[in-house]
């Protein structure tokens, strides 16, 4: 089983914090992770290699300092590592996001199974797996929380939709993106990290990739951000004073008010 | 020739159509006007007269059936491959639709195959009154901020918005919508298959609920959620629960609600021994009234509410449910 693993170095969007003057997202300081939900993508893809054998390829597009999260995927005895990083990249929304990874694994492939988190914590999109699979003509589910079965021509995957639950099937090679997964990701072994030391993290440039630059970047991008700004500031809260049965009471009276109870 | 149409893509769920799609037609009349096109209810396979007669209440000037010769399929790359072909026959201005987990599947893949621009999951949407572009305002980094998106100069514009952003409202005067019906057979190589699907049962979907009474680990123990489902069902809303307690196997994660869960905005939140992490928060920050139980006077989740009970849930939430039960009496 080929299997490619995309992923993205994400700020730790739990510590960012507003300039309160500029209103301004201060980045500075905060540290960078790698996305929680590439995390559960590559122990997905961890276990299925324990499970039937094959490669795992790790692939990123971001600045040289992503570098950071493929050689953390490598200590965990991951095969080949990418990392698409060119200025024609810069500014990409999620449509030139998803051409240059799709040409990209053009490039590096072929793979049977590309392994996408749904969705990465800072833009909060869900749209560049399922792009992906567009641009390479390549069937996608998304949303699954667990592979089911996996035979040498085929997958079968649980998916969550908003009324339940759904069993998917598919043929090589299909693109999953995965929800984040109650197994955590594993920890590497000292020996492993060790070894890791002798992989290198391959550079892929638009060239490298035969992307049109015209394609890639903001160039590439339809859309625009027009204006950034802080959400609203909540008006305080207003606190229940006095005993439980007298708090209870301020709150259902507001219900009345409201119209949720009669 | 451009149009300046707004299509609304009419989710279909059982033999209904999804609360989001009227709401995004709600929201959708009033895009209509500023921008002087007609209003387009786009549905896959065929609308049923209920069904009809639901879409022009809420304003549909026309309504577009998309049928495929093979029967309605279940294949998210058949359906995106008929709405581009629909897209390229009628060229809409803006096309909305409901980022459910169905919306959020198809809506990228047609956008990347007619390659336009595509913002998901918008909290607010109007019209830029002079280059008449669709301007689309969504949270980002974990919500902390804002940003407005426009796609100026590629057709259609596309975005998704989630449940219970915008509020249903129908329209002053129903006329009766065009109707429209185009089969397309889509040419495609390999697609997935559907083994089995689960539906849960009726009001499962914590997504829709108007009312959620959510607990998190502040609960103490899991029996604590027996006493949130009975205030649950007194107000007619559901349970749900925060991370923390689903992953100590308190509740199913079929609730979660935060940035690994599910994202609501429902009428009234009541969060119940939840600390408040800003990856709950993002996940019910929206809701239009917030109510926090928590024996923590510096839970941050306080900062995001209306009001506010410092104090043990084990006697309020029984207060609670001993009050309103008079109420029903009366």
């Amino acid at each position: 089983m080929n299997i490619l693993v995309c992923m993205k170095q994400v700020p730790d969007t739990q510590k960012i914090k507003i300039d309160p003057v500029k209103n301004t997202l201060v980045r500075k300081g905060v540290p960078s992770i790698t996305n929680p939900f590439d995390e559960s993508g590559l122990e997905c893809a961890l276990e299925i290699r324990e499970a039937v054998g094959g490669k795992i390829t790790v692939l990123t597009m971001g600045i040289p300092d992503s570098e950071c999260i493929l050689r953390d995927a490598l200590t965990l005895g991951v095969d080949r590592a990418f990392l698409l990083t060119d200025r024609a990249f810069a500014g990409a929304d999620t449509l030139a996001t998803s051409y240059t990874l799709g040409m990209a694994i053009r490039t590096i492939g072929p793979f049977d199974l590309l392994v996408f988190g749904k969705q990465a914590v800072d833009g909060d999109t869900a749209q560049v797996g399922p792009g992906v699979a567009s641009i390479l003509e390549c069937p996608v589910i998304t949303f699954v929380t667990g592979v089911r079965t996996i035979l040498s021509d085929r997958i079968v995957v649980e998916r969550m939709i908003d009324s339940g639950r759904e069993v998917v099937s598919s043929g090589f090679p299909v693109a999953i993106t995965v929800v984040k997964a109650k197994k955590r990701l594993r920890m590497p072994r000292f020996t492993a990290i060790i070894e890791s030391f002798d992989t290198r993290v391959v550079r892929l440039g638009a060239d490298d990739i035969r992307a049109d630059s015209e394609r890639c970047g903001l160039k590439g991008s339809p859309t625009r951000v027009k204006k950034v700004f802080s959400p609203k500031k909540h008006t305080s809260v207003q606190y229940m004073e006095g005993s439980a049965a007298e708090q209870a009471k301020s709150i259902v009276s507001l219900f009345r008010e409201k119209g949720i109870v009669s | 020739m451009n149009s300046s149409n707004i299509w609304i893509l009419a989710e279909k769920r059982n033999d209904t159509v999804h609360p989001v799609s009227f709401e995004l037609l709600s929201k959708g009349r009033e895009l209509a006007h500023r921008l002087g096109g007609k209003l387009v209810a786009v549905i896959f396979g065929k609308s049923g007269g209920d069904t009809r007669r639901l879409l022009e209440a809420y304003g549909a000037q026309q309504i577009l059936e998309l049928q495929m010769n093979r029967g309605l399929s279940v294949h998210p790359e058949v359906l995106a491959e008929a709405f581009c072909t629909a897209v390229r026959d009628f060229h809409p201005s803006i096309v909305l639709a409901g980022a459910t987990a169905f919306g959020r599947t198809l809506m990228p893949l047609i956008a990347v195959r007619l390659k336009t621009g595509l913002t998901a999951d918008c909290t607010e949407l109007s019209i830029d009154p002079e280059r008449m572009l669709l301007l689309q305002t969504r949270p980002a980094f974990g919500g902390n901020i804002l940003a407005t998106i426009e796609c100026p100069n590629s057709k259609p514009q596309m975005a998704t918005v989630r449940p219970h952003v915008f509020r249903m409202k129908k329209a002053a005067r129903t006329r009766k919508a065009e109707l429209i019906a185009r089969v397309y057979s889509p040419v495609l190589g390999r697609v997935t298959e559907l083994v089995e699907s689960f539906i849960e049962q009726e009001k499962m979907d914590i997504t829709e609920a108007d009312i959620i009474v959510s607990g998190g680990r502040g609960l103490g123990k899991p029996e604590g959620f027996a006493l949130l489902n009975r205030l649950a069902e007194k107000l007619g809303g559901m349970t749900g629960a925060s991370r923390g307690a689903v992953d100590l196997g308190w509740y199913s994660s079929a609730f979660q609600v935060g940035q690994t869960g599910h994202t609501v905005s429902p009428k009234l939140y009541i969060a119940c021994g939840i600390s408040g992490a800003v990856q709950h928060v993002v996940g019910m920050k929206s809701a239009e009234t917030i109510i926090a139980i928590n024996e923590d006077p510096d839970a941050p989740i306080f900062q995001v509410s209306d009001y506010g009970i410092v104090g043990d849930l084990y006697e309020v939430i029984p207060a609670l449910i001993e009050e309103i039960g008079d109420g029903e009496k009366r």
